[in-house]
């Protein structure tokens, strides 16, 4: 559909709008409208309106992951949500809820004014609440704290048919009703457009430390991070780090604590490694995605003895191009395959990666420019797909959400 | 409606084919004993029950209710406190105690996979031997099964900390509505696509049930220390808890108690707590054992400032189970000063707990109807114990509008219906006042993707108008009277 026939379409809703550019595309599919909704009322009224209209509709927060995933099959309006923008900190209560459109930097500034912290490392710097929570994507602090959707304590959604839903609740410790909120995490806009998130809260710590040590590979590492696992040292991330090039692989523990307490745990934690580097800095690179902005990413979920197998595949396939950095203490992370790395090699890669991996998971979040538009198997196989699609076959009956971006295959 | 033609009788040849002939209960005697789960008030003879051993047979028995349009309903150890495992006298009641194999404990890698039959405190115990445990621990946790558990979405005293059973689930083979056997997840954690598991833990029964389950083991804590602190008031304790969480503690649980629990648990089990005290507040550290110390030296300081009259503190195992002995008892203990009563459970934010409390008063010396108050102060989770008389005629009404009041409370002030004991049957028509309709159907329409015939654990969790009235919410839902005793209730 053409941008004056769907801004006819929505102009009845009142929501400022315009025509959409190449710089709005997602995955290379140009927008034909972009809209700008300032609550969830228009959220509402405008995917109201897409439905009665039969438009495929895409959201968007400040656009940091528009070249993730795959490319939707068409895109008649793009939400985007930066105007929900509106942050409720309930400080006594170690809760806030955020409109699905705040960013994640000054909402972790304003936490952090108070003391507290949102356990979910950055990732992608300038995302924003509702587009960190749609991918889904968890760093190093997952190991101790969870991954982001054990965060996620309540959520309101706009449906494709453009009917608000809430669930779960504004207290850490309910369970009312099904938690959907969970199904909407890492959902990537397939089954609604999140409008408010409620998260639960964590105090800043107050002190820390890092411990570094290297290892020739992730094999030699997967003892002493055993070893790290079965101390009682209580770390916050235990991750690993391995850059391009042939050189070593990282290993890093972070201890979290009572100021009187941090030393002995990394001490503790140091001589377990043999390693000498202490630290109360965190490393360049600590909590994002590894690579450069435009190369493709795999993110890869292992039981914790499989990660190293699983980066050995990896690297045999990659060579030392491939970068890797992720939670060794709960056996997720993220490989960059560099810009300029083949569809024919990125499918091999993947083969041989899921392969030594049976009883886990290689995802492509992200592919490079240069292949879009080629066959890839972004997902692999995934256990109960059949029951997924049911899922989205009810939500979304025409396909109209981000058609084409789940289970593409 | 299923008949007798075509309702469960009639499936007894084909469900006996499937579980064996002592597979299958069909006896009225037998079968009566399965007609209510944790809370009595709530029965129904289930019109026939089967005991299946496997995947297989639970998927063969479930197929045969998807073919006959009969519906079913999941039953871990019965210790459910909603009505979720409420049976249907048109349905199969399919219980799991037979599926009770801890398959494997996988310690490298921090899993255990159990059936759904199996005691959560058998994890534990499996794990023990290599320093490890399960972290979630209900009250029940003896005799609860993982499968109950996964169900209810079940917590316990040290979830403030540790989180709830689907933050620590990272597998599930479950049989769906239709039949189909299907695996999420496994060892490895985040399965891709749509995270079903964290849906269906919590789900109650009515998404399927689960027949294998991989569970995160947890390091135990390398120090655990529990310290008890009694205050003059209820309001000094509240202080003391909401300047601990401001500190930047986060105790494994943190436990409080009013005078009238106090003195129902001093004479069922004497405690031994400091006389004269209002409120009683119970905190546990765990953690590397020199912040265990840090943190153990503030809260002290912080429970004396806050009007602590004493404090007594236990680092080993004896000592801090007397200090649990009076909370964990209290429950029971309240049975024994009162001929009846009704376990509340509804959560409000942290610092709405001095202002609900204060309302609660009120409600009970308005109504006559006496209530204890037994909460995990650490995140709001009340469990107000609202004592009556059965005998006096009317009390038991006037107790279940105080209860329902206190829930009203808790909505109010941004809570919930529940914390931990689930919706089931009991609370599905108290669903409205937290959510809208939208809501609600919205809920439904994920129900249905996984049922489309609605015959798994059919009339829990969601309101219907048979159950609540044409227009859910204005009906109110009829509550226990009394818990039963099958475990130590807390």
């Amino acid at each position: 559909m053409g941008p004056e026939q769907v801004l006819a379409a929505i102009g009845a809703t009142g929501v400022r709008a315009r025509p959409g550019t190449g710089d709005d595309a997602v995955v290379g599919t140009v927008p034909a409208v972009v809209a700008r909704p300032r609550d969830t009322p228009e959220v509402s009224a405008l995917l109201g309106a897409a439905a009665r209209h039969g438009l495929r509709v895409a959201a968007a927060g400040n656009g940091t992951k528009r070249d993730w995933g795959a490319a939707p099959t068409g895109c008649d309006l793009l939400v985007e949500t930066g105007e929900l923008a509106g942050i409720e900190h309930a400080r006594g209560d170690l809760v806030v809820r955020t409109g699905a459109g705040a960013p994640m930097d000054g909402l972790r500034a304003l936490l952090g004014r108070a003391g507290q912290r949102l356990t979910a490392d950055p990732m992608v710097p300038g995302a924003t609440v509702g587009g960190t929570v749609a991918a889904g994507v968890s760093g190093p602090l997952r190991m101790l704290h969870g991954p982001l959707r054990d965060l996620v304590i309540g959520m309101t959604v706009v449906r494709a048919d453009g009917v608000a839903a809430s669930s779960g609740g504004v207290v850490v410790k309910n369970v009312a009703g099904f938690d959907l909120g969970k199904l909407h995490t890492g959902g990537w806009g397939t089954l609604g457009v999140i409008t408010s998130v409620t998260f639960r809260l964590h105090p800043v710590p107050a002190a820390f430390r890092l411990v570094g040590a290297r290892f020739p590979d992730p094999v030699a590492a997967a003892g002493p991070v055993g070893a790290v696992l079965a101390s009682q040292a209580v770390p916050a991330a235990v991750e690993l780090d391995w850059p391009p090039g042939g050189g070593p692989v990282r290993l890093f523990v972070l201890v979290e604590g009572a100021a009187e307490g941090v030393d002995a745990r990394a001490g503790g934690i140091a001589a377990l490694l043999g390693a000498r580097d202490v630290r109360d800095a965190l490393p360049d690179g600590w909590g994002t995605l590894p690579g450069e902005p435009e190369c493709t990413v795999l993110k890869i979920a292992a039981p914790i003895r499989g990660l190293p197998v699983a980066l050995t595949a990896l690297r045999a396939e990659a060579g030392t191009g491939c970068s890797f950095r992720g939670s060794a203490g709960a056996g997720v992370g993220y490989a960059a395959l560099p810009v300029g790395t083949g569809a024919d090699r990125v499918a091999r890669v993947l083969a041989r990666t899921r392969d030594a991996l049976p009883d886990g998971s290689v995802t492509v979040l992200r592919q490079s420019p240069d292949l879009r538009g080629l066959p890839l198997d972004r997902w692999g196989e995934v256990p109960g797909a059949e029951l997924m699609r049911a899922v989205k076959d009810r939500f979304d009956p025409a396909h109209r959400l981000a058609p084409g971006r789940f289970l593409d295959h | 409606m299923p008949d007798a033609m075509t309702g469960p009788a009639a499936l007894a040849p084909r469900l006996r084919a499937v579980c064996g002939a002592d597979g299958v209960v069909t006896d009225p005697a037998r079968r009566r004993t399965y007609e209510s789960d944790g809370i009595t008030y709530h029965s129904a003879v289930p019109g026939i029950v089967v005991l299946p051993e496997t995947t297989g047979q639970v998927a063969a028995v479930v197929r045969l209710c998807a073919e006959h349009g009969v519906p079913f309903v999941p039953r871990g150890s019965g210790t459910g406190l909603s009505g979720g495992a409420l049976p249907r006298p048109d349905g199969v009641l399919v219980v799991t105690s037979r599926m009770r194999r801890v398959i494997e404990v996988d310690i490298p890698n921090e899993r255990a996979v159990v059936q759904p039959g199996v005691f959560n405190l058998d994890v534990t115990r499996a794990a023990a031997p290599h320093g490890y445990h399960y972290a979630p621990d209900p009250s029940s946790r003896q005799v609860c099964s993982v499968g109950g558990n996964i169900a209810e979405n079940s917590g316990g005293a040290h979830c403030l900390k540790y989180g709830f059973t689907v933050n620590h689930v990272t597998g599930l083979e479950i049989v769906t509505p239709r039949g189909d056997v299907v695996r999420l997840g496994g060892k490895a954690p985040d399965a891709p696509g749509y995270d079903l598991i964290g849906v269906f833990v919590g789900s109650e029964g009515t998404l399927g049930i689960a027949t294998e389950i991989t569970v995160r083991l947890t390091r135990a804590p390398q120090r655990t220390s529990t310290l008890l602190a009694a205050f003059p008031t209820m309001d000094a304790g509240g202080r003391a808890v909401s300047a601990i969480i401001a500190a930047g503690v986060l105790p494994a649980a943190v436990e409080m108690m009013d005078a009238l629990a106090v003195e129902a648990a001093e004479a069922a089990v004497r405690c031994g707590y400091p006389e004269g005290a209002g409120a009683v507040l119970i905190v546990e550290l765990d953690g590397a054992a020199e912040d265990v110390a840090a943190q153990f030296e503030a809260v002290t300081a912080l429970c004396r400032a806050a009007g602590a009259f004493a404090v007594r503190a236990a680092d080993d195992p004896a000592e801090r189970a007397r200090i649990w002995k009076g909370r964990r008892s209290a429950f029971a203990a309240v049975g024994r000063i009162s001929p009846a009563y009704i376990v509340q459970d509804g959560v409000v934010p942290r610092t709405a707990l001095g202002g609900v409390l204060a309302r609660i008063s009120e409600l009970s010396a308005r109504s006559g109807i006496r209530v204890a108050n037994v909460f995990h102060a650490g995140d709001g989770n009340l469990h107000p114990l609202v004592l009556f008389d059965d005998a006096e005629p009317g009390a038991a009404e006037r107790a279940a509008e105080v209860s329902g009041a206190i829930l009203d409370l808790c909505v109010e002030h941004g809570g919930s219906i529940t914390g931990e004991h689930g919706v089931g049957v009991d609370k599905a028509c108290h669903m409205p006042r937290m959510f809208s309709d939208d809501d609600l159907a919205t809920m439904d329409l994920f129900r249905r993707a996984f049922d489309p015939d609605g015959i798994a654990n059919p009339e829990k969790v969601l309101p219907t108008p048979r159950l609540c009235g044409e227009r859910p919410g204005v009906v109110r839902g009829e509550h226990p009277l009394v818990a039963s005793g099958q475990a130590e209730l807390f």
